[in-house]
């Protein structure tokens, strides 16, 4: 500060670092607060806005018999291991039903680098509103699509052959007889596209015509499980062709009737399990909300004995001031201009509170998101600006002059008879 | 410039006060003598506005600052008035420059820079001027709440026991800064210290009230 300056700012802001270390602790205590609010708040926005943004528009997911959630998990976000497979025939059908505007079938049951392999069509692309940065869609099998996260990670380009081996989550044998080549490379999306590697549903079968015998249809699958099309083998030739298999459906209405006749009519199929992404995710953000609750909690109580320590730190200084504050009203200070000064402390250093912990929640969120970075989990980012953080200043100043009552009352109150007679 | 008459205070529950009658003329020095308790203290505080008397009437600077609201007084204490008071009450969260500012920022004025300036420079502490007040040492100190009651360059100076604290020295040098510096200003010094009462006596200019024991005949 000026030494040769003064104004009511600068004779807070004396008066805040004339005391630096209980200054420090209380900005701490603040910063802290409002860091876990806004770290809350840009979490649990993103990890609903990403939960939606993956639904990409599915109204069902149909699988083999199992939880259905597992299914959105393992079909919509691609986090946990499918149910099982279902026969290719399921498309068909579902396709001919006159509620059903479009099925997108999924394959899967390899990773390459971690990332996983999934049979598909098109249509996967256009769901997830992805488009192509490098190379193209080849219909043909072997020919894979990857994410922008898979081209980032792995280093891969257009051209680039690699090997998938078996299982989801990586580690498993590979198939070095059946290497896939890299024909596009996908634009960033922000979803859970960016992180897979998409190849013709002939690709999967391909893979795996050599290597497995067919597993019984919708029966529970580990997290290897491929769909598959067992037509190989010198002793098969001569036998009966199995029915090919996919892993599940990804199905879009025709009419908003479908979502009360649909689900019923493929669980009556057989093996088929239906499972609404809407109904899953919304249990899901349920389980996921206790935790958020839990730590919006954990920042509301902190934000309370933040605002707690500045209203007893101030106390302490307005006694400890009373000298210096009876000496303004000696000087000419009207009353209000005295406790004014005291409240603007509060104000202050509330202001600094809540710019620091916006600054130091939204460096935590990237700093979260470049640690998850690696998994194949939530994608985080402190450049989320949330609607609701509008708020926190608001939250900062009332906290601020809830914290200031007390002590500015004291202030304005200060008698000037003891200082002028040399007493306090 | 200060004119009293029939001033009494009443304080619940304990003894009335009755105070002599004040005329002083601009440019004069009051001192105000008497024992402890006698009630220089008091009388100084319904000077400055500080303490309503139970009886009699008061003029200071043309004002009763009495007939005034709370912050219109406030505001003719600040323009009017230069405190004194016994301890300097320092912040020492400022430094010795902003200490000068202080008045002109408590009334909501912009502070004269160059008045403060060439105050410092004659009261000696113009090479202290960045430096925290609480650096300074108890004569400069005084010398500093001299400044900052006479900054604004008030028509009436009220200090109470100014040299409580100080030397023989510092004594002097207070005294006679105050009479230099304060120009027309009347000034009003509650004091039992010989040395003030000593240096100023006999000056033409100067008055003495000596006031009575607490309880006694005014």
């Amino acid at each position: 500060m000026n030494p040769r300056r003064l104004s009511v700012i600068r004779l807070v802001w004396a008066h805040l670092w004339s005391r630096p270390g209980v200054t420090a602790l209380n900005g701490l205590l603040l910063t802290l607060g409002f860091a876990a609010i806004t770290l809350v708040l840009l979490v649990s926005e993103q990890a609903e806005h990403q939960f939606r943004k993956d639904l990409a528009g599915v109204d069902l997911v149909v699988g083999a018999k199992g939880s259905p959630l597992q299914l959105i998990l393992s079909g919509i976000y691609h986090l946990d291991s499918p149910t099982g497979n279902i026969p290719a025939t399921a498309a068909d059908q579902l396709r001919a039903h006159p509620l059903v505007a479009q099925v997108v079938p999924l394959a899967l049951g390899d990773s390459a680098q971690g990332f996983r392999i999934v049979g598909t069509t098109p249509d996967y692309l256009q769901l997830h509103q992805a488009r192509l940065a490098a190379g193209q869609w080849r219909a043909q099998a072997l020919q894979a699509v990857i994410g922008a996260d898979v081209a980032r990670r792995t280093g891969w380009r257009v051209g680039q052959r690699f090997e998938g081996s078996h299982g989801l989550g990586g580690g498993g044998p590979t198939h070095g007889d059946h290497p896939f080549t890299v024909a596009g490379v996908l634009a960033p999306t922000g979803g859970v596209i960016d992180r897979l590697i998409l190849t013709p549903v002939e690709s999967v079968w391909q893979v795996h015509d050599v290597h497995h015998p067919p597993a019984p249809a919708g029966g529970q699958a580990d997290d290897h499980d491929h769909a598959h099309h067992p037509s190989h083998d010198d002793d098969e030739k001569a036998a009966p062709q199995p029915p090919r298999e996919l892993t599940m459906l990804l199905v879009r209405y025709r009419s908003p009737l479908a979502a009360a006749l649909l689900p019923r009519w493929v669980n009556s199929q057989g093996p088929l399990q239906a499972a609404s992404p809407a109904q899953e995710s919304v249990r899901l953000l349920g389980l996921v909300g206790v935790g958020i609750q839990v730590l919006q909690g954990f920042g509301a109580v902190l934000l309370f004995v933040a605002a707690l320590s500045v209203f007893v730190a101030l106390s302490h200084a307005v006694r400890d001031r009373q000298p210096e504050l009876a000496m303004m009203r000696l000087l000419g200070a009207s009353p209000r201009r005295v406790s004014a000064t005291v409240a603007a402390e509060a104000l202050t250093l509330a202001a600094i509170g809540v710019l620091a912990g916006m600054l130091l929640g939204h460096g935590l969120t990237h700093l979260l998101g470049h640690l998850l970075d690696g998994q194949a989990s939530l994608r985080l980012t402190g450049l989320w600006w949330s609607p609701l953080e509008a708020w926190l200043p608001l939250v900062g100043l009332g906290l601020g002059g809830l914290a200031c009552l007390g002590p500015t009352w004291l202030a304005y109150r200060t008698s000037m008879l003891p200082a002028l007679q040399g007493h306090h | 410039m200060i004119h009293a008459s029939g001033l009494a205070l009443q304080h619940q529950g304990g003894p009335r006060l009755s105070f002599p009658d004040l005329a002083v003329p601009q440019g004069h020095t009051l001192l105000l003598r008497g024992d402890s308790g006698s009630g220089k203290s008091t009388l100084l505080a319904m000077l400055a506005g500080l303490l309503a008397p139970s009886q009699g009437h008061l003029q200071v600077a043309g004002t009763d600052p009495w007939s005034l609201t709370p912050a219109r007084r406030d505001a003719w204490r600040g323009r009017t008035l230069g405190l004194l008071p016994q301890r300097a009450w320092i912040n020492p969260a400022l430094s010795v420059w902003q200490h000068l500012a202080l008045p002109a920022v408590c009334t909501g004025e912009t502070p004269d820079t160059a008045a403060i300036d060439r105050l410092l420079q004659r009261l000696g502490l113009a090479a202290w001027a960045h430096q925290p007040a609480r650096a300074l040492s108890g004569g400069q100190v005084q010398r500093l709440a001299l400044g900052r009651a006479l900054v604004r360059q008030p028509q009436v100076v009220l200090a109470d026991e100014p040299t409580a604290s100080l030397d023989d020295r510092h004594t002097a040098q207070v005294l006679e800064q105050l009479r230099e510096l304060g120009g027309r200003a009347t000034v009003v010094i509650a004091t039992h210290d010989a040395r003030v009462i000593q240096a100023l006596r006999g000056r033409p200019d100067t008055h003495v009230c000596t006031l009575p024991p607490a309880g006694g005949p005014a």
